[in-house]
């Protein structure tokens, strides 16, 4: 049975990790005080940048993790997996809040300030398909991505991670980012249009 | 399992549903009826869904509540950003008070969703 047991999910190594770069925190608490700042200030440049350089990241990183990241994962090692996970995982927590904030709130200033918000606006159902984009991935983000990605973490800090759990909820996470990286496609094709 | 994460993210996506309408007839306002009873529905299977968490044998609570704090903390900040664009935008009245309450839902969500995921994997129940 024990042999049976140590087959089925073999013990691995892994680093020790903290769920949460906290040192990362007062860089992402510094970036949205700048956020807030721009859009008291109606400061149209600090807008656009925050959201043309939130809005690019965001799209490159899903981008990168849904179709460079996850099938290159699929191919590693069990201990290589593991590795690459805490070290990568950790840091998304933090990064990925702060770029969709950002994305988002600076976006929606703009189109306000732009007039695209206003039904009167000639391209005013594209502005409201993006809205739709980004719901969806709000959803699989918020439901699936960062609940297996915390999941996850908290799997690899026992003394005895579970492989079969850790690979149940890479999967899902994996699958998640792949969804996300679809409709950051539909994003792009939507962002150039209001912009032509 | 308990379907605890597609319910969560059906109210997610009830809550979406409503901003986005609301947010497609700025800076008119909307007819209040539609988004009323997306916030209802939302609202309703958010219930739904901790009712079925409470009556889950042997769920790690405690791993839930740890979990589920700080990301209730994190989607405070957010939603308190969300709310301060609404209120410099002078949105004002029944749009404000049906927002305010969609944020709410949505800020109750997430901790529910990450929380019961790390919880039920923490101690896997045969499915």
């Amino acid at each position: 049975m024990a042999v049976a047991e140590a087959v089925a999910a073999p013990a691995v190594q892994r680093p020790s990790f903290s769920i949460v770069p906290v040192r990362a925190l007062p860089v992402a608490g510094l970036v949205l005080v700048g956020l807030v700042v721009s859009i008291a200030g109606n400061w149209a440049w600090a807008l656009d940048f925050y959201h043309v350089v939130g809005g690019g990241l965001w799209t490159g990183v899903d981008l990168f993790m849904g179709f460079v990241i996850g099938p290159a994962m699929r191919k590693l090692s069990i201990p290589a997996r593991i590795e690459l996970t805490t070290r990568l995982m950790p840091k998304t927590l933090v990064i990925m809040p702060t770029l969709v904030t950002m994305t988002l709130a600076s976006g929606f200033q703009l189109a306000r300030l732009n007039g695209m918000l206003s039904g009167g606006y000639d391209r005013h159902a594209w502005v409201v398909v993006s809205m739709v984009v980004v719901a969806v991935m709000a959803v699989t983000a918020l439901g699936l991505l960062q609940p297996a990605n915390i999941a996850v973490l908290f799997e690899l800090r026992k003394p005895q991670p579970n492989p079969a759990v850790v690979q149940k909820l890479m999967r899902r996470f994996i699958y998640a980012a792949a969804v996300t990286g679809a409709m950051q496609i539909a994003t792009l094709v939507i962002m150039t249009r209001l912009a032509s | 399992m308990p379907p605890v994460t597609e319910l969560g993210m059906l109210s997610i996506a009830l809550v979406a549903s409503g901003v986005i309408y609301l947010a497609a007839y700025l800076p008119r306002h909307a007819p209040l009826a539609p988004a009323v009873g997306l916030l209802v529905a939302a609202a309703v299977v958010l219930g739904a869904n901790v009712a079925l968490l409470a009556r889950q044998p042997g769920f790690r609570w405690t791993r839930f509540r740890e979990v589920a704090r700080w990301l209730l903390l994190v989607y405070l900040v957010i939603a308190g950003m969300i709310e301060f664009a609404f209120l410099y935008d002078h949105t004002h009245g029944a749009v404000l008070a049906v927002m305010t309450l969609l944020l709410v839902l949505f800020m109750l969500n997430v901790p529910l969703i990450g929380g019961f995921t790390v919880a039920w994997y923490d101690a896997p129940v045969a499915e």
